[in-house]
């Protein structure tokens, strides 16, 4: 079994859509949507959710303003700039007082705990939290594992870990062996594309031909290599500027990386996704045949080592 | 005033926006000072976008200063040490383990919050600097350009997204911010604070899906905004149908124009080439302005 990963530094390349037409073209294999920020595979795959799990974030403080003594102590030593005192009302002898209070903004805290331990009056508790969910899904397909990070929290490389590892289960419960887990990545560099890359078997590179998707592809090469994830890359609407294409062309060259695709602009690739449905399901077009020699080159180099 | 540029979705033209709106308010020299607007002659923009930055390929500043963004580590002095493990169940992050008489220390997994240095009972643990990522420092023009770059390997963008915003000052000026893609905690540490926020998107079932995304995550932080959709003449109408239903102001729509996706790729920005586009954002400028006052 072999884990492909889509990635491209830069958001907005043509990850998802390329993802989905593989999700279309491979045989015995599972998708996993590791963009958990921002999850858009399940728009063309169309997901039956099966199973619905709770992912659990870090802890979040809260203060236990009964005891609280406005010492202020957690201030001091909360490195997140999440505790401040704010002017409010706290209940003292049964009526009403206005008083400063102690408060926790949740969004700022990161749950490390130390305000917990700090505090001499024991007024402090962690609290679990709930973070987002994650899913195993039926499509027309086959199976698909997503998540959906809640609004504004943090931890979004444990979720990635947690929608690939459950990918790796349902592969190996599955009645006939599995081939290949595809997984759609995040845009950028850090925690959540560490987290879906590291240990797959090969990350294919979605550019465009911009001085930006170049100047990201090379950032996010660098990333792969550091990894030792062995790399492949594919240029989209190549057409679009000629030169760049020429130069990314080079540069795989000179660094010894496959091109495995040039894909051209083609307005048809917008309509597919508008109706929902994976390029190469949608119309024989230039786009789609590239991208299924895409796979096919994917494939051969799966099988070759 | 500080302005934030955003999309949930990547790719939609967060820095295009971001990096024309701030060449078009900049002023050409000291005496061509946009019309109504009296304090745009101290332009500064950030890039928090430190996994992939980008805007200077478009506004090309010349860089002056670098410095090193480090978060604090714990280091161990193993002859204080009596391996009771106190640091291991203070941190919550994994980061350090106690096995027979040693104790291990895992810096990508620690989250630079001094628990295990503050509550180790020997005073066993000092802190020593790590770095993760640099901030550069230079101008373009008119313009003061500050952005932070996440060092390969890295995992958390967030302190060096901090670092980028020690630097806003606070002084009345125009601050412009290119705010990472997604809508988890990047995108939290570049946006808080504005007085508004852009929300770029583009009229496909993604950007929808997206920006509904990006739209809860303002709401939740209280920051007002407003919509941009580029490409605007492709793809759908549930984008214009879903701003309006939820009675958000759609500021600019920019058609697809393959001059445009042209000069982009090559890292020159459009309001350059195409000058009644400049007049749209000195328009748009003047609105958000409104929007804000309101
Ligand atoms: S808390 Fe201090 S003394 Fe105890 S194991 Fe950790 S470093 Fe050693
Ligand atoms: S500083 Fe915090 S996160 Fe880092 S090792 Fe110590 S307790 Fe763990």
């Amino acid at each position: 079994m072999k884990q492909i990963v889509i990635i491209s530094g830069k958001g907005g390349t043509g990850k998802t859509v390329i993802a989905a037409s593989f999700a279309a073209l491979a045989e015995k294999k599972v998708m996993a949507d590791c963009d958990v920020d921002a999850a858009d595979l399940h728009l063309l795959l169309h997901p039956d959710v099966k199973e619905t799990h709770q992912f659990m974030g870090s802890k979040k403080a809260i203060i236990n303003q009964e005891k609280c003594t406005q010492c202020g102590k957690c201030i001091n030593v909360c490195r997140f700039d999440a505790i401040s005192e704010v002017r409010g009302r706290k209940r003292e002898m049964l009526k009403q007082v206005q008083h400063d209070i102690v408060e926790i903004d949740t969004i700022s805290c990161e749950g490390c705990g130390v305000c917990k331990y700090i505090c001499p009056e024991n007024a402090i508790t962690m609290r679990e939290n709930i973070s987002g969910e994650w899913y195993i899904s039926d499509t027309k397909y086959g199976a698909l594992v997503h998540a959906k990070l809640g609004i504004a929290e943090e931890n979004s490389g444990r979720l990635v870990t947690l929608v690939r590892q459950n990918a790796i289960s349902v592969t190996e419960s599955a009645s006939s062996g599995m081939d290949y887990i595809i997984i759609d990545g995040p845009p950028g560099i850090g925690c959540p594309v560490i987290a879906s890359l590291s240990g797959a078997d090969l990350a294919l590179i979605v550019t465009e031909p911009s001085l930006s998707g170049i100047h990201d592809m090379e950032r996010i090469i660098k990333v792969t290599n550091h990894f030792g994830v062995k790399t492949v890359v594919c240029i989209n609407k190549y057409d679009l500027n000629l030169k760049n294409t020429k130069f990314i062309e080079e540069y795989c060259q000179k660094s010894n990386i496959n091109l495995i695709g040039k894909i051209p602009f083609d307005k048809i690739v917008i309509e597919a996704l508008v109706n929902g449905v994976p390029v190469v399901e949608y119309s024989e077009n230039a786009a789609s045949k590239i991208i299924k020699i895409m796979w096919n080159n994917i494939k051969a180099l799966c099988n070759h080592r | 005033m500080i302005i934030s540029v955003a999309s949930g979705k990547g790719g939609t033209g967060k820095t295009t926006i971001a990096t024309n709106l701030a060449l078009s308010i900049a002023p050409i020299n000291k005496k061509r000072t946009l019309k109504g607007s009296a304090t745009n002659s101290n332009i500064l923009f950030l890039d928090c976008d430190v996994e992939e930055p980008n805007a200077h390929i478009f506004l090309k500043p010349k860089f002056k200063k670098t410095y090193q963004v480090t978060i604090p580590v714990p280091e161990v002095d193993k002859r204080k040490c009596t391996y009771c493990g106190k640091c291991v169940e203070v941190c919550q992050y994994n980061a350090i383990a106690v096995v027979k008489n040693n104790v291990l220390i895992f810096p990508e997994l620690c989250n630079g919050c001094g628990g295990c240095s503050l509550l180790c009972p020997e005073d066993a643990i000092s802190e020593i600097k790590r770095e993760i990522g640099i901030i550069e420092e230079g101008r373009a023009d008119a313009i003061n350009f500050i952005h932070g770059k996440l060092n390969i390997g890295e995992v958390r963008a967030t302190p060096v997204i901090r670092s980028v915003k020690l630097k806003v000052k606070s002084e009345n000026g125009i601050t412009i911010i290119d705010v990472p893609p997604g809508t988890s905690c990047p995108v939290i540490e570049a946006v808080k604070g504005s007085d508004f926020c852009l929300l770029v998107t583009e009229p496909t079932p993604f950007g929808l899906n997206d920006l509904i995304l990006a739209v809860e995550v303002l709401r939740k932080l209280g920051i007002p905004f407003g919509v941009i959709i580029n490409r605007s003449d492709i793809g759908d109408k549930k984008v214009t149908e879903y701003c309006k239903q939820e009675r958000i102001p759609i500021l600019m729509h920019i058609p697809f124009d393959r001059e445009i996706a042209v000069t982009y790729s090559n890292g020159i920005p459009f309001v350059l080439y195409k000058k009644d586009w400049g007049l749209k954002f000195k328009n748009l400028w003047l609105q958000i302005e409104k929007l804000i006052r309101n």
